[in-house]
């Protein structure tokens, strides 16, 4: 399946799993940070929205 | 209708609400096709043998290190005249997608390197400029994070995004400003005598428009992120008033 890398294989395959990998890392995190910040909001303005007192 | 409409942050929510699925969903089309394409159907140079495949990864990556910081830099200009809110967040959200980029950047470059010169690493002049832009990267994220007034924080930080600008712009052109570096010039052009072969270059295109998509979206989401966290703090900040 993998093609045939001969010498250079590490660096070819190194280069495809931290490259791929960052990208992963990346977007995980943006989603993630998203999605605590949406729900944090969400809680802050319900809060807000109940009368003082 | 006019663009400035897009400062408004509900605006801008809605506006990106809408496209951000479909420019993720082309992101990753891109990317898997490109990639694969390149890994697997791509045959090996006569000269760099299968390294060649690493260019896949590492051009786009480059280009859009640089390009980021472009993107931060008309974002800084808007908030400097304009003073629109979304802009100065909307830098911010990209700078973390830029400094990725970078390292990955960095990282098949010194993969990359090793077999081809030797060595992991030389103070070449675009290796070194580019380390420099990464430098600025982390600097830009580190200036935000400490500064606690939001405008305040943008101010400073667009004074030095304009600053970063120079070695930007250095990054990419170092190989024409000082040519007694190890790096190559420009793999890609305009001009087909000077470009890659067409079997390299079609899909290192789809590469590209891949790490465009990506890019994109990300910086749509996360600007989104940071115009929801900022309206938090406010209200937090009204809370603790009350």
């Amino acid at each position: 399946m993998i093609p045939d890398l001969g010498k250079y294989a590490f660096a070819v395959l190194a280069s495809y799993g931290v490259g791929l990998g960052l990208l992963a890392v990346l977007v995980i995190a943006s989603i993630a940070r998203s999605r605590r910040v949406r729900a944090e909001l969400e809680q802050i303005e319900e809060r807000s929205k109940r009368p003082h007192g | 209708m006019s663009i400035w409409e897009y400062a408004n942050p509900v605006k801008f929510i809605r506006t990106t609400d809408k496209v951000l699925p479909w420019i993720s969903v082309g992101a990753v089309l891109c990317l898997v096709t490109g990639l694969v394409w390149g890994f697997f159907f791509t045959p090996d140079d006569f000269r760099q043998g299968s390294t060649v495949k690493i260019f896949y990864l590492h051009v786009p990556a480059a280009m859009m290190a640089i390009n980021a910081w472009v993107m931060m830099l008309v974002a800084s200009l808007v908030w400097i005249i304009r003073r629109h809110h979304v802009s100065a967040l909307a830098a911010r959200a990209a700078a973390p997608v830029g400094a990725t980029f970078t390292i990955i950047a960095l990282a098949t470059g010194a993969l990359w390197g090793q077999p081809m010169w030797g060595t992991w690493w030389a103070w070449d002049p675009r290796l070194t400029s580019f380390l420099v832009l990464f430098l600025f990267y982390l600097g830009y994220m580190a200036l935000w994070a400490a500064i606690e007034n939001d405008d305040t924080a943008a101010d400073l930080t667009s004074i030095l995004c304009l600053v970063g600008s120079v070695f930007a712009i250095l990054s990419r052109y170092a190989v024409l400003f000082w040519n007694q570096g190890l790096h190559q010039g420009a793999s890609l052009s305009l001009d087909k005598e000077e470009n890659v072969a067409d079997v390299f270059w079609y899909p290192a295109l789809v590469c590209i428009a891949g790490f465009v998509l990506l890019f994109i979206a990300l910086v749509f989401l996360r600007t989104q992120t940071e115009i929801r966290a900022r309206r938090a703090r406010a209200l937090m900040a009204r809370e603790r008033q009350a």
